[in-house]
């Protein structure tokens, strides 16, 4: 299945094509270096030049990844928890005492990292001693809120805000369902979830006002917030959806706006950090950056047939990195 | 299609030997490798890297329907395996004793992102011979694991008498007439008859007619009709005739039905639609070879409770006989209603 596009605008040529040994599940920038994480066992390490060399840190799957400024973190189903340098460098940051799979990994503010085995989130923070929380269910999803040391934490019929470094007791924020992803807004007003069901839930934090976001054909399986916050791109159907968070009501009585329709649906976005432009993978392979405003699209890769996995940008938003289940992955130079 | 990694689900009653079977596919020398999501972790004596224990997390489906449930835990696991999808063949998934096997059977319809790279190859549930009958009188589940099954093994043979073994098979039969039953003593079966079943490949199941049980008195075009509504179900009754006695278990039952002229798919997409959402709680499984007007490609489903998942299989063959079948399996199923449901379906 392919997709045309007519003659719109290209990056192809300024792409410096990558071969990974296995399926690419995530992709993350240290500097301008792209780090592809491969599904099973190792990272690809992709330098500016477009060098490329395959560092192995775990003993099976790569269940989670996730990256602060200087560290790629993630977690197996060897139980372990790994921090890989831009170097290479890896060392164990933690492991699970019954070698249960981490499921979830999080990065937070100063250092801060959280994983989850079964029901068990645990946060480590140089701020902080290790602390431990034990979720209803098994956890779903993690993610550090933009300020302060404050972990959501999805799991069955809802999701629980802790601040693992205060004694006050969690906070449950309930809507019946199975949540599995977790974000919070980049301005900390909001918290969504993704849903079992092809549907998104939040909640307006300030009084703990209930936001259904749903018509996908498909569950949701990547979202990102656009630069400034405004929106919040979403995967799930054969276009890019766009949930409008403005306003003080996030998206409540609102249309979410669609641009970007493919023949293969979404499945992997990624929000350029600077300006409202969306660089959208579709299941046929198809990768394409769409500006929000006007909904024109630059072609970043034509489709492969294998869908794309990852998507991610470097913090100035010149260099964007795509993988896919087929292992073909690339890095797209815009500077 | 063939490139989904073969989903086997092992269910049973606790005691009936399942860990016996899944400990021989584990160490039986058969060329294929087995990832395996078990619940009792410490049962299993094999030492295998993708062994993996499972809490069994029935998530309901945010959708206002409470039949529609998912093994959350299958869905965080498969999608993790997956990420090691060269090391191995198929999955086996064992379920607790008391386990209702729909929400495993509905987590590959219901979320996409199993059902694309997974398949349900069969549903295998082992049964203990000495317990079974009245397991099927107290708990619920041992009945719904053996409406739910592609293969049974009646499993050790040795504790009762011959007698009563033919007695417990037509028991099962009574429940659900589609699925192979086999008599063991210790799970000694050939793994082949157990494994990479295809049984969800529709044909198999369709080619059995249930009607050969119930002797030569019976109607054969549709299976119970006209001896079932009359009867009083108090006590479990059987008709001699066909070497095999007959139960009638007295409340799942199956129905089999069959149209020899083509049918309007914009007669039975509402129909089937509205039918398992009005009856889904009690129609455990359904499934159907359709021949729609003007379609020369066969059209096959199945479904679990409210769940219906179905394509065009392959084009009608040469001389096939293009007839539209369907079973339902279930609890008290309104037999008259759907029988003449189905036949408003026709073009």
């Amino acid at each position: 299945m392919t997709d045309s596009r007519g003659n719109i605008a290209s990056l192809v040529e300024r792409t410096a094509l990558v071969s990974a040994a296995g399926t690419v599940v995530a992709a993350h920038f240290l500097g301008d270096t792209a780090i592809l994480v491969l599904g099973e066992e190792a990272l690809v390490l992709v330098s500016p030049d477009g060098q490329s060399r395959q560092v192995r840190i775990h003993g099976g799957a790569i269940l989670a990844s996730a990256a602060d400024a200087n560290r790629i973190i993630t977690g197996g189903d060897d139980g372990r928890i790994v921090a890989t340098a831009l170097d290479g460098a890896s060392a164990e940051l933690g492991s699970d005492s019954k070698r249960r799979w981490i499921d979830h990994v999080a990065t937070g503010p100063r250092q801060s990292v959280a994983w989850s085995a079964g029901r068990q989130a645990t946060v480590r923070s140089p701020i902080s001693e290790e602390r431990v929380f034990e979720a209803p269910s098994t956890v779903g999803g993690l993610a550090f809120a933009p300020k302060g040391l404050r972990l959501a934490i999805a799991h069955y019929n809802g999701a629980t805000l802790w601040f693992p470094g205060a004694q006050a007791a969690p906070e449950t924020l309930a809507w019946k369902g199975s949540h599995l992803g977790v974000a919070f807004s980049p301005d900390g007003r909001f918290l969504v979830t993704t849903m079992q069901e092809p549907a998104l839930h939040g909640w307006r934090l300030s009084d703990g006002q209930n936001l259904r976001m749903s018509g996908y054909g498909a569950r949701v399986r990547s979202l990102d917030w656009s630069a400034g916050g405004k929106w919040l791109a979403t995967s799930g159907a054969p276009q890019l959806v766009l949930w409008p968070f403005a306003s003080k009501d996030g998206p409540m009585g609102k249309m979410p706006r669609m641009c970007a329709p493919a023949q293969a649906p979404a499945e992997t976005v990624a929000c350029h950090p600077k300006q409202e432009v969306v660089a959208v993978g579709y299941g046929d392979g198809l990768v394409l950056l769409v500006r929000i405003d006007d909904g024109a699209e630059i072609l970043a890769r034509e489709p492969s047939g294998a869908p794309v996995t990852a998507l991610a940008w470097n913090s100035q938003g010149t260099r964007l990195a795509f993988g896919g289940e087929d292992g073909g992955a690339g890095i797209v130079n815009l500077g | 299609m063939s490139d989904k990694i073969p989903v086997t689900v092992l269910t049973g009653y606790l005691g009936a030997g399942k860990t016996t079977l899944l400990n021989r596919i584990l160490s039986e020398p058969h060329g294929k490798r087995y990832a395996v999501i078990v619940n009792e972790f410490g049962d299993i004596g094999i030492d295998n890297e993708l062994v993996v224990g499972a809490e069994e997390e029935i998530f309901e489906m945010n959708n206002g329907c409470i039949c529609c449930t998912v093994r959350g835990d299958l869905v965080r696991i498969i999608d993790g395996l997956m990420r090691r999808k060269g090391r191995f063949d198929a999955i086996i998934v064992e379920t607790t004793g008391l386990a209702d096997p729909a929400p495993v059977a509905q987590t590959f319809f219901m979320d996409a992102n199993i059902g694309r790279r997974a398949k349900l190859d069969a549903v295998v549930t082992v049964t203990d011979a000495k317990w079974l009958q009245a397991r099927l009188k107290d708990a619920p589940e041992a009945k719904n694991q053996i409406a739910f099954a592609d293969v049974i093994l009646l499993n050790k043979t040795d504790l009762v008498a011959t007698d009563e073994l033919s007695e417990l098979e037509a028991r099962i039969r009574g429940i659900n007439p589609y699925a192979k039953v086999h008599q063991t003593t210790r799970c000694d079966i050939p793994l082949s008859e157990v494994l990479a079943r295809n049984a969800f490949d529709l044909d198999r199941i369709m080619e059995i007619e249930p009607d050969f049980l119930t002797g030569p008195d019976h109607d054969h075009e549709h299976t119970h009709d006209g001896h079932d509504h009359a009867h009083d179900h108090n006590d479990d009754h059987h008709h001699p005739g066909g070497g095999l006695k007959h139960y009638h278990d007295e409340e799942m039952q199956s129905l089999s039905l069959k149209l020899a002229a083509p049918l309007d798919p914009d007669k039975f997409f509402p129909w089937v639609q509205d039918l398992v959402q009005k009856e889904g709680p009690n129609i455990l499984r359904c499934k159907g070879i359709l021949s729609f007007k003007d379609d020369d490609e066969r059209f096959v489903f199945q479904g679990v409770h409210m769940i219906l998942d179905g394509d065009h299989q392959r084009p009608w063959q040469e001389g096939e006989n293009r007839e539209s079948r369907i079973v339902f399996i279930g609890r008290n199923l309104p037999q008259e209603r759907i029988k003449a449901g189905f036949e408003s379906c026709l073009a």
